[in-house]
């Protein structure tokens, strides 16, 4: 028998290394990877609380998370290696196009 | 058994989650991930959800993660240096991250009382097994939502395609 406030907590814990993780790399793919930590935290969060209520839809949302995310995946690294192709760098401290 | 489990592999998940946040090479961040994944796959199994165990294998540690490798040895990402940007994020990364982890925690203790307990395996609804109660609900009610993903999916293989080739 585990609580299911641990499974949140944990899953609390992975989003918040997720989010510093973020905040501080300084390299656009491992940025990129920290997002997928986040978004396998709250993966966690919704299983716990499908488990928790007896219900499949927390599963059913985790599933389309998961598609979103392979989409997202696929798109995200083919804009970094078309950024990589242009700048010739993957520091996003030195991608400032936008910045005027 | 429910519990060692959960204290197992939620230790490895938050040991590969810790590695990815302090490693400074990006296939090193990107292999402790395949760690943190494999773990909540695990855990995933233990709350009662095998077709999400086994999607969480194939899926992110399988398909995405490969992807991610492909890219780092595709464009040779080296080690990162510290620049001003990151000792500033530092100062904010940080303390942000640990308000955000206390203010989450504070709020699923305070409501533990609500919270109920998990037992280990697949105790659903109506007594199926896990994956006949999610293909029941991901073909009827949840169709119309499923079918659009297959397209979400088409334009997002397009626009990679798009993106990555190269420009004459």
């Amino acid at each position: 028998m585990v609580p299911t406030a641990y499974y949140l907590i944990l899953a609390a814990m992975l989003f918040s290394i997720g989010i510093a993780a973020f905040l501080i790399k300084r390299n656009v793919i491992t940025i990129f990877i920290s997002i997928e930590l986040m978004l396998n935290a709250v993966n966690l969060t919704f299983v716990a609380f499908a488990h928790m209520w007896h219900q499949v839809s927390g599963q059913i949302f985790v599933f389309f998370v998961m598609v979103v995310a392979a989409a997202e995946a696929a798109v995200g690294l083919a804009i970094i290696i078309s950024i990589f192709r242009t700048r010739q760098t993957l520091n996003v401290d030195e991608i400032d196009l936008m910045r005027s | 058994m429910q519990l060692a489990l959960f204290i197992i592999f939620g230790a490895l998940a938050l040991g590969g989650a810790l590695n990815l946040l302090f490693q400074r090479h990006p296939i090193n961040s990107a292999l402790s991930l395949v760690v943190v994944m494999m773990s909540l796959a695990v855990l995933y199994w233990s709350l009662g959800a095998e077709f999400l165990a086994a999607a969480q294998v194939i899926v992110y540690s399988g398909a995405i993660m490969v992807l991610f490798i492909f890219v780092i040895m595709l464009l040779n990402a080296g080690k990162e240096e510290r620049t001003k940007g990151s000792r500033a994020a530092y100062t904010v990364g940080f303390p942000g991250a640990a308000a955000i982890f206390c203010l989450l925690s504070f709020v699923f203790l305070s409501e533990r009382g609500a919270l109920k307990s998990s037992n280990i395996g697949g105790d659903l609804s109506n007594g199926l097994d896990n994956i006949a109660e999610v293909s029941a609900m991901l073909f009827t009610r949840q169709l119309l939502p499923f079918e659009v993903t297959s397209i979400l999916i088409l334009v997002a293989i397009l626009g990679a395609v798009v993106l990555a080739r190269k420009e004459q």
